[in-house]
């Protein structure tokens, strides 16, 4: 086993994002882009590629893939056309895919994002529009395959990164980024696990300061942002490990098997695809007036960072509190009608980022799924503030709304669990108590002031935690002393 | 006269004065193609059922008064590279042998709305690529003046199926020749039209830049009939042309004085059959004696034309063909060992060897390492074929030349020989890289009594130059009067 010592060799990242378009129609003909529907439902001649069908371009599309190179600092190319690219697979209709090979709609862009060492800038090499590929099932029963053309001629944009990004943290940093800013402008919905956000992901190393590129693979079949994040770490491992050892970097594409951790080579360069890109003589060029690109600016929603400036500015919330906030535009969202609601933001940004995120993953749910309105966390808030709940009754309060949906001031009624701020109950459970625990009065009036401790947890767990803590210990006091 | 040597316009005549009925008319044409087909063998697909249905609905609107076209009623055929709703549509390729479109092209169903009725499909080069009609997959039609000959191609079956009076008019296509040359080898009319003019929407795609769908005719005044109805845009069509097209009809001018024509003279040079140079040179004069100013022309890119047509076409044609592996509709090969296997060899088993050859030509072309020497260097001399002939539109407004080398060869003669094919595609393959109209008309016949077409080049979307010099030639000649005798 070699020693790998990860500060002698730098990592050459580079990444080809596919984002699927959120379009209510393909990008070439009619057909839903709904995900789901029994195989083979939503597709008509033209996706299928039938002999004498021609594509007719939805403009949509070119809309869509125009807001996203906005969104992300891109040059959009006034004049652009559409390549067919060569490529033999039962789940591509018409033997080749339509896509775009030296007019990109956009380029020379860059996206933001944040790492160890402060803020930096990923360029963006170039988005271009292109369609889906179906999807072949091999049956489990016999020697058959079957395609299902559902998503054939889905629009896509793929995102071309250049190589700068140096860790797995940064792509995933990357990847978060994109994600949010194409669910701001609302061009995708950018769901990893319905595949309409796909990342190719190119790893080379190098030693530290060098200028020149490595070798670079390609690491394919990632289908999350974890998967993205071990494969890189695992890649870049892989590659020290045999230039250390005193082999070389072999251009070819690997698969990533996230259950196991590893990856395989598919095929190498010798192998490559040649893909004989040529114009799509279907369609004519694309020209893509000034006016229009202004208009779509100007319908640019709020970016994810300039939404962050503002909770920084506006809330008063720290950076990094702002920025969780603003990863994804949901929970953006749901945050903004949250403080909307409430005179207390910081508080309920805590319990947003804080108890919500968690309850969230630990019971493996999306936002959208969230059984309450964004104002009742602040309802919540408020009930604290007002004294009428304490901080560990809310807390189970919290869980109770994610559970019943229901609104907190209801459960805090239903359940009793107001505090209890009544002086002579109070006093009453203080007295029963010292009674009950003469051992601990005795060590206090010995002089061991700790000893108050316990007798107010006593206290507190007579009430069912509902007690003033405050009120029970200054009692406790007067009663010892007294 | 009999009724299939009519013309549109006069057995529009004959509808109108209810002298005959469209169902008498077509049932006349379904029993002639029953007699004559087994001989000439212009139809893959004979739709009796369709066509006299459509008869008897044609007739009821004609009667109603729903329905007034000069079309109405008309028995015509099909290419079968045309897609037709519910009947074959085979290209003539084992590969599309049982495909049944379940969409009309759009030219289908403009000529359906005219009142057309549908006799058949016809018989043409497996999926477009030939020009003899030597390459389908089903039958090799005849030339209806010698059955030992070729009818050219690959619109072979339209063209022989209107000189015979198997149709009163066709349907072709023509990327890079596939309507003029079949018309001239079998004495007909046949029109290319420029490029975007028609709507290609349901043509089974050859090479997408240079397919366009053209009718095949008697007379120039039935090409302007046919050609009304089916030029216009189609929205399904990015590349069809938004520009309202002119009534061609208001065209059939017989006039040409002072018409400027060039005449080229790389297309009457020694590579030409000696008749059909005389019979051009005697087209130029007649045209002269007309009053139109015919003077010689170069055109010096022209030995570049067939080399840059067929990289283009054929690349293209490559990855058109991509989409027939077996899975979606189509030949399938029996009994596959695994996925490769099964799209490799229903490719084999289900393409001829004109369309492998040209696929693998095709893909030769686009392959990396040899792109910038073929396909790159095709699309730079495309602009600049394109720009000779802009350049000499500026100053005549049309060109004249034969259509072919030679007029129509004996079956087989040539088969072996794709190269000297490929080569006589020579006066026609410019027009498809310029995107130009262009027209055949009868001007002649050799030595062996076989049909010369003259070919009229016009400039883009100017068909109704063409159509005014093509009438008044017509108008000035009796070429169009001879019929092939078929022994009848
Ligand atoms: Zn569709």
């Amino acid at each position: 086993m070699i020693e790998v010592k990860p500060m002698e060799y730098e990592a050459v990242i580079g990444l080809e994002v596919h984002a699927e378009l959120s379009t209510k129609s393909k990008i070439f003909c009619s057909c839903t882009t709904e995900f789901g529907g029994q195989p083979n439902t939503h597709c008509c001649p033209i996706c299928l590629g039938m002999p004498g069908t021609l594509p007719v371009l939805n403009k949509k599309a070119v809309e869509y893939a125009i807001k996203a190179g906005l969104a992300t600092n891109c040059t959009i190319s006034l004049f652009t056309k559409q390549d067919r690219k060569n490529y033999f697979y039962p789940d591509l209709p018409k033997g080749y895919q339509i896509s775009q090979y030296d007019l990109p709609l956009c380029k020379d862009g860059y996206v933001e994002i944040e790492t160890e060492n402060g803020k930096k800038k990923i360029r963006i090499n170039r988005i271009h529009i292109e369609e889906d590929a179906g999807k072949l099932v091999h049956s489990e029963y016999g020697n058959y395959s079957f395609v299902d053309y559902n998503r054939t001629g889905v629009p896509l944009i793929e995102i071309v990164s250049e190589p700068d990004i140096s860790s797995a943290a940064e792509a995933k940093a990357y990847l978060e980024k994109l994600k949010a800013i194409l669910q701001f402008i609302g061009v995708s919905d950018c769901k990893m696990e319905e595949g309409s956000l796909r990342a190719d992901v190119n790893i080379s190393v190098r030693p530290k300061g060098s200028k020149q590129l490595g070798e670079r693979t390609e690491m394919k079949n990632l289908n999350s942002f974890r998967a993205v994040y071990r494969a890189i770490e695992a890649e870049v491992a892989r590659q020290i490990e045999v230039i250390k050892s005193g082999g070389v970097i072999h251009r070819e594409t690997r698969r990533w098997d996230d259950a196991k951790g590893e990856s395989y080579p598919m095929r190498s360069k010798e192998d490559a695809q040649d893909y004989r890109y040529f114009p799509e003589p279907d369609l004519p060029p694309l020209i893509i007036k000034k006016e229009l690109i202004e208009r779509l600016k100007n319908e640019l929603p709020e970016l994810p960072d300039a939404r962050k400036q503002r909770y920084i500015s506006e809330y008063g919330l720290p950076e990094y509190d702002a920025g969780v906030l603003t990863s994804s535009k949901e929970l953006s969202d749901f945050f903004e009608e949250a403080a909307k609601a409430s005179t207390n933001v910081k508080a309920v940004s805590n319990w947003v980022m804080g108890d919500m995120l968690r309850i969230l993953r630990e019971k493996n749910m999306e936002i959208a799924e969230i059984p309450f309105p964004p104002a009742y966390p602040a309802k919540l808030v408020a009930l604290i503030d007002k004294g009428v709940i304490n901080g560990p009754t809310a807390k189970k309060v919290f869980e109770e709304m994610f559970d019943t949906g229901k609104d907190p001031e209801t459960i805090v009624k239903e359940q009793g669990l107001e505090v209890l701020n009544d002086e002579s109950v109070l006093l009453e459970v203080v007295e029963r108590v010292i009674q009950e625990n003469p051992n601990s009065v005795a060590d206090y009036k010995k002089g061991k002031k700790k000893a108050i401790g316990f007798l107010v947890g006593q206290a507190m767990k007579a009430t069912k935690g509902k007690a003033n803590p405050q009120l029970i210990n200054e009692l406790l006091i007067k009663k010892l002393e007294g | 006269m009999k009724l299939h040597e009519y013309t549109i316009s006069q057995l529009h005549d004959l509808i109108s004065k209810r002298e005959i009925s469209v169902p008498e008319l077509t049932r006349y044409m379904l029993d002639r193609i029953e007699s004559l087909d087994s001989k000439l063998e212009c139809y893959i697909t004979v739709t009796e059922k369709q066509a006299m249905e459509q008869a008897e609905k044609v007739q009821k609107m004609i009667d109603d008064g729903t329905l007034n076209s000069p079309l109405a009623g008309i028995p015509m055929g099909i290419k079968d590279n045309i897609c037709t709703r519910g009947i074959p549509t085979t290209c003539a390729s084992k590969m599309l042998s049982n495909f049944v479109p379940p969409y009309d092209a759009h030219v289908v169903k403009k000529l359906y709305d005219n009142g057309a009725v549908l006799l058949g499909k016809l018989n043409m080069d497996e999926f477009a690529m030939g020009s003899s009609t030597e390459s389908s997959h089903f039958k090799k039609t005849k030339n209806p003046w010698d059955t030992e000959r070729v009818p050219g191609g690959s619109s072979g079956g339209s063209a022989a199926a209107v000189a015979a009076g198997e149709a009163i008019y066709a349907l072709g296509s023509d990327t890079g020749g596939s309507i003029r040359q079949p018309a001239s080898f079998c004495g007909c009319v046949g029109l290319k039209p420029t490029y975007g003019l028609v709507s290609r929407f349901g043509l089974v795609a050859y090479a997408s830049s240079f397919d366009q769908i053209g009718p095949l005719t008697k007379t120039v005044t039935d090409c302007a009939l046919v050609l009304n109805a089916i030029a216009g845009h189609d929205p399904m069509d990015l590349t069809s042309s938004r520009r309202q097209h002119p009534d061609y009809t208001k065209a059939l001018i017989n006039d040409v004085k002072g018409m400027k024509i060039g005449v080229p003279r790389e297309f009457i040079d020694d590579s030409v059959q000696k008749d059909i140079r005389d019979a051009v040179l005697n087209a130029v004069k007649v045209f002269s004696d007309l009053g139109a100013r015919c003077e010689e022309i170069s055109i010096p890119i022209m030995e570049y034309v067939v080399p840059t047509y067929y990289i283009i076409a054929l690349a293209e044609a490559s990855f058109n063909l991509a989409r027939y592996d077996g899975v979606k509709f189509g030949y399938r090969a029996a009994n596959p060992k695994d996925m490769l296997d099964f799209c490799m060899r229903s490719r084999s088993e289900g393409f001829g060897t004109e369309v492998k050859r040209r696929i693998l030509l095709g893909t030769y072309v686009l392959s990396s390492g040899y792109y910038d020497a073929y396909y790159k260097k095709a699309l730079k001399a495309r602009t600049i074929i394109t720009r000779e002939f802009n350049k000499a539109f500026e100053e005549y407004d049309i060109i004249i030349g034969p259509v072919s080398p030679t007029t129509a060869y004996r079956i087989g003669e040539k088969i072996n020989d794709p190269v000297q094919m490929y080569m006589e595609d020579i006066f026609t393959v410019p027009v498809n890289i310029a995107g130009l109209p262009a027209i055949s008309i009868p001007c002649g016949f050799d030595s062996k009594s076989l049909p010369i077409g003259l070919q009229i080049i016009g400039k883009r979307f100017d068909e109704t130059t063409i159509i005014r010099a093509a009438y008044t030639f017509e108008q000035n000649t009796d070429f169009h009067k001879a019929r092939p005798s078929l022994n009848e």
